[in-house]
């Protein structure tokens, strides 16, 4: 399966990269891409979207998808 | 036309008077409801020099424009826009447009109210300082 993995703000500089394509199998929820790029456990604030729409950790992603990661958003 | 981002400076009060002009009915908008977001040069007790706002392409623009349309049907809005910046802001730069045209006030005040508090809490932007000392993401948005 692969998955497009974007990261914004200040993950974006603690992963080292805006971009990742990962391709990998055993990936089945948002949880287990963002533990096979940073190996951690998500932050409790992190946010998720898949294929640009909020989701929750559990959220099933499928081949293709893009899956991105980020903090609290502070825009306003 | 009714959601933008900006990587420009722009001017609010010109964006909203070209609006009114041009896409606007005239003669059934009684009520014009503008918020505007102008960069301090200060926050949380230190001085600002500058900050980055960075965005999510593609899903910034969707959420905006899912908030002005929920916000046109729910309060039977004639119209609604929003701007937002994007890039490197000084302190007295205008950051946010929010505006609702409505035949009566109370729909226009509460849902420019409405679709501030969403983009505060939902719209994918974020803030990176530059202090003397260095810079720093913003955290988290004030809760007013």
């Amino acid at each position: 399966m692969t998955i497009n993995v974007r990261f914004f703000a200040s993950l974006r500089e603690r992963i080292g990269q805006a971009t990742m394509t990962l391709d990998a199998d055993g990936i089945t929820t948002a949880r287990d891409v963002w533990k096979a790029v940073s190996g951690e456990s998500p932050d409790e604030e992190m946010l998720v979207a898949i294929n640009k729409e909020y989701a929750g950790l559990d959220r099933a992603v499928a081949d293709g998808d893009e899956v991105a990661f980020f903090p609290p958003v502070t825009g306003g | 036309m009714t959601v933008e981002i900006r990587e420009h400076p722009f001017d609010p009060w010109q964006t909203v008077s070209e609006y009114r002009s041009n896409h606007l009915v005239a003669g059934k908008s009684g009520a014009s409801a503008v918020f505007v977001g102008t960069m301090r040069d200060f926050n949380e007790g230190d001085e600002v020099q500058a900050m980055v706002l960075e965005h999510y392409p593609g899903m910034t623009e969707q959420q905006l424009k899912d908030m002005r349309d929920q916000a046109v049907s729910k309060h039977d809005l004639e119209d609604a826009l929003v701007v937002h910046r994007v890039g490197t802001v000084h302190p007295g730069d205008d950051i946010v447009l929010v505006a609702a045209f409505s035949a009566h006030r109370k729909a226009a005040l509460d849902a420019c109210r409405e679709m501030m508090e969403v983009l505060k809490s939902t719209a994918p932007f974020w803030k990176k300082e530059t202090l003397a000392q260095g810079e720093r993401w913003v955290e988290r948005n004030t809760p007013r």
